[in-house]
């Protein structure tokens, strides 16, 4: 079974993020796979070591993103590959969607795998856009595998969701999105660093992938910093912790918050 | 212009999501009126008890329709439904709750009406039927403006960016019964049955959040039970002394508990608990953060509450740098006093 895993690499979470000339920086910070993807590629290690398979993990974006990749090597994936293009310098998630699904389906996989969002856009749309373009069920906010049948090709989820869990069983294929629920994900192993720093990672254009660079839809024509809050920074002293208490409660009445 | 908008009504097994109605009511004041119109699409369990409050909450009309393929929800037979009536009304726009259920709709309507998705956005302008959108990008490190180039634009909105919906009793409208787009037998996906998460925190809707960090576990003078040997279990068992009480303070306030990502990592509390860039997004009334430092990852994740109260022993942890109000002390003293006052004022 051959198990598709697509990473994305962004600005480590602990990161300032600023916006200089209307582009976004991230100072020193280094670039990092999305830790979201993280589970995603911990997921495909644990189906592919529990009911066998491969993994092969992908992502969109520059030549830097083979660091990203090279995590997912590093934690035990099989292959990786980048996929680039410059005619697809700044896909939305309705792009990145439409190349991925290309993707998927030139690999021959019966599962693709997400993390539940990028931490830089923040949008979880790709996963279940790819699911519809390719017209598989789409299985997101995963928490638990609790079955997968090759043979009558379905996969039964426990699915992360404001009011509890879900359980759904779909046929395969299908694309699954990963939450935190499901596990930590591994560290790379010592091996696999070393198997990683030589591998050799392909790179796919979009006429490999016999596709047309998709239309873009969604426009950013701004990005900014968010206004600086306005905090007066309250300090609340007093000779005891109820005193304290007592005026904190005072200003949070006045303040109608209670 | 006539702003036409379909206004997705997210619910759970019948039960609405007062997130719903926030749709609705943002979706009637973007419409031009007079001749913008609202259409809440309703699917599922209960339709038509809701189709009536989403006319009162603003909409002109309402699509129902119960069949028994829509009675657990499951995107694909929803999503070909919303996509069918898009097809046919040519609305300007669909608006969406930001649920887990949200977003994937949208994501899926965008590719069956070849358009765009707007996710999680926090402010709309409509700039003559186009609607220019503002949204938190890098867990609300940034926002941007974003625009859907196509139609019909879709957005999913934020709980509780658009204010508090306004009912209105008086209001009227016609409730149509649609038919499904697909049959049962057209579906590859079934659901099985539902788990109920023990003591599950509903973080993203909550008006006001308590949230602990590591200084919970900082109070040295309780001991832990001596068959707790091992020093990071003893280290645990504080901490869940420490949150038990920033749980009492989150019940006395009604507010739901929350935890920064150092403490969920150390293995205090559960992850469902998280807020932060790797955890939950919130905005609530009141948040109170107690024996947090304040890492960038949770200050993206809770920076626009709208009052904000730190609790912290070091006068110079970066939390006190969003808060409103702070106090810099032990928590150990101000918590459980913070509690007993607000018992004796808000009368519980």
């Amino acid at each position: 079974m051959k198990i598709a895993v697509f990473v994305k690499q962004v600005p480590d979470s602990a990161a300032k993020m600023a916006v200089d000339n209307g582009t976004v920086t991230w100072g020193e910070a280094p670039l990092v796979i999305n830790p979201w993807d993280e589970y995603a590629v911990e997921a495909a290690l644990v189906l592919a070591e529990k009911y066998g398979g491969e993994v092969s993990a992908l992502s969109l974006g520059g030549e830097s993103a083979k660091e990203a990749l090279k995590h997912a090597l590093a934690m035990g994936c099989g292959e990786a590959i980048l996929i680039s293009d410059p005619a697809i310098p700044s896909p939305d998630a309705g792009a990145t969607a439409r190349i991925l699904a290309a993707a998927a389906t030139k690999l021959g996989v019966y599962l693709a795998i997400f993390g539940k969002q990028a931490i830089d856009a923040d949008t979880g749309l790709t996963a279940p856009m790819t699911a519809r373009l390719l017209g598989w069920p789409s299985l997101t906010l995963v928490a638990a595998i609790t079955q997968l049948d090759a043979v009558a090709k379905s996969i039964r989820v426990e699915r992360g969701i404001e009011e509890g869990r879900q359980v759904v069983e779909g046929k395969l294929p299908a694309i699954l999105s990963i939450g935190k629920d499901f596990g930590e994900p591994r560290y790379p192993s010592f091996m696999g660093i070393r198997k990683a720093s030589k591998a050799e990672i392909p790179t796919w254009s979009l006429a490999e992938l016999g596709i047309p660079a998709p239309e873009i839809k969604v426009s950013w024509p701004e990005i900014f910093s968010p206004p600086p809050r306005e905090v007066s920074g309250d300090l609340i002293t007093g000779d005891s912790a109820e005193e304290i208490a007592s005026k904190l409660v005072d200003k949070l009445l006045a303040a109608g918050v209670l | 212009m006539a702003g036409n908008i379909l206004a997705y009504v997210d619910h759970f097994k019948g039960r609405p999501l007062q997130a719903s109605w926030e749709v609705v009511s943002a979706a009637r004041k973007l419409a031009a009126e007079p001749d913008g119109r609202v259409t809440a699409l309703i699917f599922g369990p209960e339709a038509e008890k809701m189709a009536q409050a989403s006319i009162h909450y603003g909409a002109d009309e309402a699509l129902i329709c119960e069949d028994a393929s829509l009675a657990d929800y499951r995107p694909e037979p929803i999503a070909a439904l919303i996509s069918k009536i898009g097809k046919e009304h040519q609305p300007d726009a669909i608006f969406f709750t930001t649920s887990t259920r949200g977003r994937e709709l949208a994501a899926m309507v965008a590719i069956d009406l070849d358009s765009g998705v707007l996710p999680d956005v926090i402010n709309i302008e409509n700039q003559g039927g186009k609607l220019v959108a503002t949204r938190p990008i890098y867990a609300g490190k940034l926002l941007a403006k974003v625009e859907c180039r196509s139609k019909p634009q879709l957005l999913t909105l934020r709980v509780r960016a658009f204010g508090k919906p306004v009912e209105d009793s008086s209001r009227s409208g016609k409730v149509t019964k649609v038919a499904t787009a697909l049959g049962e037998t057209q579906l590859a996906t079934k659901v099985v049955d539902y788990a109920t998460v023990e003591g599950r925190v509903s973080l993203g809707d909550a008006a006001i959040i308590v949230s602990g960090g590591r200084g919970t576990s900082n109070n040295l003078t309780l001991t832990p039970p001596a068959e707790i040997t091992d020093e990071k279990q003893r280290e645990i068992w504080r901490a869940q002394q420490g949150f038990r009480m920033v749980g009492e303070l989150a019940q006395v306030l009604g507010g739901a508990l929350g935890a920064s990502r150092a403490a969920v990592d150390a293995g205090y509390v559960p992850y469902d608990h998280q807020v932060g860039q790797t955890g939950k997004v919130v905005s609530p009334d009141l948040y109170v953060a107690v024996g947090i430092s304040g890492a960038i990852q949770h200050l993206a994740g809770m920076r626009t509450s709208k009052v904000i109260v730190a609790i912290n022993k070091d006068p110079d942890a970066p939390i006190f740098g969003v808060a409103r109000y702070g106090v810099v002390g032990d928590l150990f003293e101000i918590v459980p006093a913070l509690t007993k006052v607000l018992k004796e004022r808000l009368h519980k």
